[in-house]
């Protein structure tokens, strides 16, 4: 039997991941992208998960708003990208370092 | 079903919808030569809306689109401020956009979308209308801080921006999903009724601290201030000036939206957080802006202190201490306006004035500047009987109020220890001598001149006749 406990750890573990990706991840932009995607996809995973044990449709009404602004959010994350590629020839997280203190 | 009234109750943020879908297009279809229009098209735009705002004001607090929406007095403190901050914005940053051929449309109408997002935000009445609003408010930011599309700068301050910001979201979110499992309800006026008695509190402080995450990223509160500085720095100074001012009035109405008007019941849990995230940021902004030598780095820094002393008047967590934040929010959204307003006007094509050094002998170049500078630095420090004093006392007051004594001693420590960078900018401007062979005065023609001079004057008027200010936030939190 599938409880409300076992989305909410499915939920926590996806979130947990994508955190630790987020600042373990050294190489590359574009996984630090999808780390976010993969964040917002653990709280639609919790908000589905309540609204169905809490027999209440408001909260996965609010994920089709979270697809959406992902989707948005995407889009910019990804020309602000090509921006940066076109300016520095590189998309190494260790590399953008240019200012500090 | 949405009738008539909901439309008139949003009817400021729908006509900024309307006005900048129509200067969009406008845009679109015009000469170079005549962006000037634009540009005063634009800042006519703001200022109707801040007429609309206030104009339409109900004396009683009302909701719109089944509790979406609130129009209260909060909101429309926050909106004028909102508006009239990016006005100043709009004034400021021509001369500077058009020097270094950044003067676009998309200036104008990116920071219009911002607008409508903080308006969105400050007014939103369910968990959703937050998300949407701060979703508005930060990608139309992000797109602002990459505008220079050939800086190398620019283009990673920007990505940083996005990668912060993107996990802050992430991380409200996940508070928020915990916070609706909990309480089964999106509905702010709702989740404070059912805050006390839910079945599951652990959850509610769970989701809670997540809440609280995300909310200090946007205010850009230690230990999540990781943005500032580089943001700060790498933006163009239009779109700096633009980010520290008016989100600022955001960051302040989300957190009021989410910790008084949402979990008001939970005031002892958070109170103790926002006290650390108080220190932290107090301690962090003041120290770290000694060693800075770049302005806008060293601004930042300071927006991150100041940020600790807003939070020291919520954490008072009654109309006494919301009053003073608020009030705290106003004061540093028209001194960081002016701060950059004055570096906008200092800078010119293929100078920047970004170092503090830049300012050196600044009083024999250009007296006036000198003077300008010299009173936003004591207005910033909290030096009497300039504006951020008044502020700084009562957010130090509400503290106190509150049982925080000693939150409230770190906090006059801090000022002090404060006081060192700011004072070391105006020994840099008066007794300095100017570096030979270069060239500083203010730019720009007479009416941005003007402009900022009466913006830096009024931090003067306003320190003797805060009063009147003052009462209208307090106002705004008794009803």
């Amino acid at each position: 039997m599938i409880t409300l406990a076992h989305f909410i750890v499915l939920g926590a573990v996806l979130f947990s991941i994508a955190l630790a990706s987020l600042f373990i991840n050294r190489k590359n932009v574009i996984v630090l992208l999808m780390s976010i995607e993969l964040m917002l996809l653990a709280v639609n995973i919790n908000f589905v998960a309540f609204s169905r044990f809490l027999g209440d449709v408001a909260g996965q009404v609010f994920v089709f708003f979270i697809l959406t602004v992902a989707a948005a959010e995407t889009a910019i994350g990804l020309a602000i990208l090509v921006l940066l590629f076109r300016n520095r020839s590189t998309i190494n997280v260790a590399e953008i370092d240019s200012m500090k203190g | 079903m949405p009738n008539l009234n909901d439309i008139l109750i949003l009817l400021p943020e729908l006509y900024l919808v309307a006005a900048a879908c129509l200067l969009l297009l406008l845009d679109a279809f015009m000469k170079a030569e005549q962006r000037p229009l634009l540009h005063w098209l634009s800042i006519a735009v703001l200022l109707v809306a801040i007429y609309l705002v206030v104009g339409g004001q109900p004396s009683q607090p009302v909701t719109a689109f089944g509790g979406m929406f609130v129009r209260d007095g909060v909101s429309e403190v926050l909106k004028v401020f909102a508006l009239l901050c990016t006005a100043l914005v709009f004034v400021y940053a021509k001369p500077y956009l058009t020097d270094r051929k950044l003067f676009v449309g998309e200036y104008y109408t990116l920071s219009i979308f911002a607008v409508i997002g903080i308006m969105l935000l400050v007014s939103a009445g369910n968990l959703l209308t937050v998300y949407l609003g701060l979703e508005q408010l930060t990608l139309s930011s992000y797109a602002l801080v990459a505008l220079n599309r050939d800086s190398r700068l620019s283009s990673e301050a920007a990505i940083k921006y996005f990668v912060l910001g993107a996990l802050a979201s992430g991380m409200l979110l996940y508070g928020m999903s915990m916070v609706y499992g909990a309480t089964g309800t999106l509905d702010l006026a709702r989740l404070h009724l059912a805050a006390g008695h839910t079945g599951m509190p652990h959850l509610l402080v769970f989701g809670l601290i997540f809440m609280i995450v995300g909310i200090a990223f946007k205010l850009g509160a230690a230990p999540f201030h990781m943005w500032i500085p580089d943001v700060y720095q790498g933006s163009p100074t239009a779109v700096t000036i633009f980010i520290g001012s008016a989100p600022k009035l955001a960051a302040f109405g989300m957190a009021y939206r989410l910790l008084e008007s949402g979990l008001g019941d939970l005031s002892q849990h958070w109170q103790l957080m926002l006290a650390c995230l108080a220190v932290l940021s107090l301690a962090i902004g003041n120290i770290v802006a000694i060693v800075q030598t770049n302005l806008k780095r060293l601004l930042a820094y300071s927006t991150i202190s100041h940020m600790g002393y807003l939070l020291l008047g919520l954490v008072n967590a009654g109309p006494e201490g919301y009053a003073a934040a608020l009030f705290y929010a106003i004061s540093y959204a028209l001194m960081g306006t002016a701060a950059f307003g004055i570096i906008l006007a200092l800078a010119r094509a293929g100078f920047e004035c970004e170092e503090i050094d830049d300012l050196k002998g600044l009083n024999q170049r250009s007296p006036w500047a000198a003077f300008l500078m010299m009173l936003v630095m004591f207005s910033l420090a909290g030096v009497p009987p300039l504006f951020g004093f008044f502020a700084k006392l009562l957010v130090l007051q509400a503290a106190i109020h509150a049982g925080f004594l000693w939150l409230a001693i770190v906090g006059a420590v801090f000022a002090i220890i404060g006081l060192y960078y700011y004072l070391r900018v105006v020994k840099v401007m008066y007794f300095d001598k100017p570096v030979e062979g270069t060239e500083i005065r203010l730019q720009g023609d007479a009416s941005v001149r003007l402009v900022l001079s009466l913006n830096v004057l009024a931090l003067l008027v306003l320190g003797f006749a805060w009063g009147p200010l003052f009462g209208w936030c307090q106002r705004v939190f008794v009803g």
